[in-house]
């Protein structure tokens, strides 16, 4: 693999280590936004120009930008007040590398089955259109519809009800 | 090595830290951002799958991860927007301690 | 004869640069080729850069009736070397209890972010660094990125002046965005591709002696309006600079900068002024398309910069001439005036685009068109009444 592949996946574990155990809740949101950004190189180094661009305009441009407002209008800013791990950490430690376990013999067991077509599938962005408003209109509109929802909920949950419940 | 198992391999890494920072934070938001982290990793996936599986569908990887972003991203605003209404509320985060579905 | 030269000329620099590449064996040549570019790109956009400032200093102070700058250097056209000496030669203050790495990396990934949108922009035929695809998204994206390094500077800094002007930053800029993106879309569907050079090249087309450029049809003239407006918030320009303001909040989220970062901050918003007006030049003005048909033996990136500058013009006129906009008054003026006029303004790109070619689509369009601007218009500029201002925190 080539060295370049390495330095982005290692920039990208390395973020969202960084974003799991650091201490400040506004450092933990900037480490994964390099994560997002590692992982759009990635989807930008396996060809998929579109996948690569809409990750960096959606998650860095306004999943970060959400998730910094949030912290923000939490007041969880400043310095952590209390513990910033639970208690019951060993346990989701334990139960996360079980996971990974599991996942890694699986991958290793089948390695040698694995597809490695070496031409990448030629798509433009005319062809995703196309597919978009053709074979997956339904998930698209479906998308349109629980995008409305989210707004509306969004909205509705966290807006403070002037003179309404406290 | 076979580049897919490099791509699997990295999506899965990712999968585990997110889903271990999902259960060891106290603070909501952390959890949430833990929960973007397993998307990625999934998307990851699907993106790797495409790019060196066979091609029947040239399009089917891409469309489900560009529509599960799109997903990630309604669910962020929504679980955030839940984590301010739950701190107006409680007026701290420790998310241990909130095991009761009383106030 | 005068055919192949105006040829040569027109590609001139690409001319050179193969000369330069054609000496290194073919393994490093498209490495070569990139960096070229870059280089190419680093040197001419800040020396544009240093351009633009003098204009807009020496502008915006005829405007005000004042002279600009004029000690240094004949009419004072040598002020930016003067700034840049000034620049680096100040203390770089780094307050206590910032939080250094984030502090000291926010101009940088501003820089970097702002940079990296010029890697699309066609200056010239066949002269764009990357021909992507999705060459509009790439921009888009990279414009995305910013806010983020203007967040991180206005946190980093642990000011809560620094705080409220990169909120009041970030909010502008993600409303702006919107506006941004929907208007280019127009563009794309019209145009049929979202890579820069094939919507350049689809508007070099001439009827008669006048141009097919976009901005000439209705829709079109909307949505350079929208992304003017739009682009003029994104980049934080007056008269949408209160995140910046100087008599506001006294510089926002770069309060804390001084020296050579503050410097950094300061290229990185003129860089992003030049590379908006390099997008709205390649979507609507035509690109590197001379205005008239006969005008097209001169070379392509004449005209490119020509428009450039002209859009750059317009942008320092109307930061002399216009008052700050209000936060409240901006963010209203995103969501609920240009926000359904661009909605419409696909609409009436689609109507166009399937009307067929005749007089009638564009009686229709513009009439659609400006009875929306006249009632979103209307309903925006109803008398408000101010009671008690009231906050939402989330406690």
């Amino acid at each position: 693999m080539s060295p370049v592949f390495y330095l982005i996946s290692a920039i990208t574990l390395a973020g969202s280590l960084a974003a799991m155990l650091l201490q400040r809740t506004v450092h933990c949101a900037l480490a994964v936004t390099v994560a997002f950004a590692g992982l759009a190189l990635l989807f930008l180094s396996l060809d998929a120009e579109f996948a690569g661009l809409v990750q960096i305009l959606i998650y860095i441009g306004a999943v970060a930008i959400l998730v910094i407002f949030a912290i923000l209008l939490t007041r969880s800013a400043g310095a952590p007040r209390g513990e910033v791990f639970s208690p019951h950490w060993k346990a989701g430690v334990a139960i996360a590398a079980v996971l990974f376990v599991v996942l890694g013999g699986a991958l290793l067991r089948s390695i040698a089955v694995l597809p490695h077509e070496t031409a990448a599938p030629a798509v433009t962005m005319r062809d995703i259109g196309n597919a978009i408003v053709g074979r997956y209109v339904l998930p698209l509109e479906i998308m349109a519809l629980l995008l409305t929802a989210a707004t509306i909920g969004g909205v509705i949950i966290a807006v403070l009800e002037i003179g309404g419940e406290k | 090595m076979n580049p897919l198992a490099a791509y699997l391999a990295v999506a899965a890494l990712l999968f585990a830290i997110g889903l271990a920072g999902a259960l060891i934070r106290r603070n909501p938001i952390i959890v949430l951002i833990g929960i973007e982290l397993m998307l990625n990793a999934a998307n990851l996936n699907f993106i790797a799958f495409w790019r060196y599986g066979p091609h029947p569908e040239a399009l089917t990887g891409m469309i489900f991860a560009i529509f599960s972003i799109a997903v990630a991203a309604a669910e962020a605003a929504v679980g955030l927007g839940l984590v301010i209404a739950i701190y107006r509320h409680a007026q701290t985060f420790a998310l241990d301690k909130m095991n009761r579905m009383k106030g | 004869m005068h055919g192949a030269l105006a040829a040569n000329v027109d590609q001139i620099f690409i001319l050179l640069r193969d000369w330069v590449v054609s000496f290194l064996p073919a393994a490093l040549r498209p490495f070569a080729n990139a960096v070229i570019g870059v280089v190419a790109i680093i040197g001419v956009f800040p020396s544009m850069f240093a351009l633009v400032v003098v204009l807009e200093r020496k502008g915006v102070g005829r405007i005000q009736n004042r002279y600009g700058p004029n000690r240094v250097g004949p009419y004072g056209l040598l002020q930016p070397i003067a700034d840049g000496i000034k620049a680096l030669i100040k203390e770089d203050i780094v307050p206590s209890r910032a939080d250094a790495l984030v502090h000291f990396l926010a101009p940088l990934v501003l820089l970097i972010t702002v940079f990296m949108g010029y890697a699309v922009l066609p200056v010239g035929r066949n002269m764009e660094l990357v021909d992507m695809d999705a060459g509009l998204l790439f921009f888009i994206a990279m414009g995305a990125a910013t806010e983020l390094a203007v967040f991180m500077a206005g946190w980093s800094s642990r000011n809560k002046y620094s705080l409220l002007g990169a909120m009041r930053a970030v909010a502008q800029m993600i409303s702006y965005e919107v506006v941004l993106l929907l208007s280019t879309v127009t563009v794309v569907m019209i145009s049929g591709s979202m890579s820069l050079p094939r919507i350049v090249e689809a508007q070099n087309r001439y009827t008669g002696v006048f141009p097919n450029w976009y901005v000439f049809t209705p829709w079109g003239l909307a949505a350079c309006v929208m992304f003017v407006i739009a682009g003029m918030a994104e980049t934080n320009r007056s008269p949408f600079d209160v995140p910046e303001g100087e008599s506001e909040i006294i510089a926002g989220y770069h309060i804390e900068y001084s020296g050579f970062k503050f410097a950094i901050f300061f290229i990185g918003e003129y860089l992003a002024m030049i590379s908006m007006s390099g997008l709205g030049t390649t979507l609507f003005l035509g690109g590197w398309s001379a205005p008239f048909s006969f005008l097209t033996w001169m070379p392509s990136w004449f005209w490119f910069f020509a428009k450039v500058f002209f859009c750059l013009i317009v942008y320092i006129w109307i930061r002399g001439t216009m008052p700050r906009v209000r936060q409240d008054q901006l963010m209203n003026f995103a969501w609920k005036f240009l926000l359904p006029f661009t909605l419409l303004d696909l609409l009436v790109t689609a109507l166009w685009r399937f009307m067929g070619e005749g007089w009638l689509r564009w009686v229709v369009t513009t009439a659609i068109l400006v009875a929306a601007w006249v009632l979103l218009g209307s309903v925006e500029s109803r008398r408000r009444h101010f009671g008690p201002r009231r906050y939402r925190y989330a406690e």
